[in-house]
């Protein structure tokens, strides 16, 4: 399984990341055939350096332009400050759409690190991310 | 039998039919999910008292939360 993250959208996710700290940052990723076509920066309504929750409101909007542009909503993606890109129990916990891919991106050490996971019954499974 | 949409997928249901029960239908878990009916925002707490009708257009999300703490 691979997803493909255009580099321009790795480094906006990458730029929102650091723009939010000390909270985490999260938002969806929308496009067609595990190609990424667009990014939607959403609110953490948590409001935390170590949880994030998306505005269901916010997750429709999103929904609906997607829809419009003949796509779908492929990812979704938060950012851990502190800790490696890797699902937390929490995240593993809280994966409650089988299909959809995972976005970490960690600012724990110097430079950031992005990676991608398909979350199923429990156990997370890292996805190739491709770019270009 | 109705005919309504199910996050724009065309789908025939079996009436009378709860917003939680049309959720069930499919494998999805009332309250793991948001939801969206004829475009308005449906509180969860109102699922089991809507009644799906014919021609309705319903979305619904998965709820979407985690982060480094574990």
């Amino acid at each position: 399984m691979t997803i493909n993250i255009p580099q321009h959208i790795v480094e906006a996710i990458i730029r929102q990341a650091y723009g939010e700290l000390p909270n985490e940052a999260c938002g969806l990723l929308t496009g067609l055939n595990g190609a990424v076509k667009k990014q939607y920066p959403l609110t953490n309504t948590d409001h935390s350096p170590e949880h994030f929750s998306f505005d269901p409101r916010e997750q429709f909007k999103v929904l609906k332009e997607a829809r419009a542009d003949g796509c779908k909503i492929i990812a979704n993606y938060h950012s851990h400050p502190a800790s490696p890109a890797r699902p937390s129990e929490e995240d593993i916990r809280l994966a409650y759409d089988p299909d959809a891919v995972y976005v970490i991106v960690s600012l724990a050490e110097k430079e950031p690190t992005l990676k991608a996971f398909s979350i199923k019954n429990g156990t997370a499974e890292e996805v190739t991310v491709t770019g270009n | 039998m109705a005919k309504i949409t199910l996050n724009d997928e065309a789908q025939e249901v079996t009436l009378p039919l709860s917003l939680t029960e049309l959720i069930k239908a499919n494998s999805a878990t009332p309250e793991m999910v948001s939801a969206q009916l004829n475009g308005e925002f449906v509180a969860r707490e109102q699922y089991d008292a809507i009644a799906i009708r014919e021609g309705d257009e319903v979305d619904i999300l998965y709820f979407m939360g985690g982060g480094q703490s574990s």
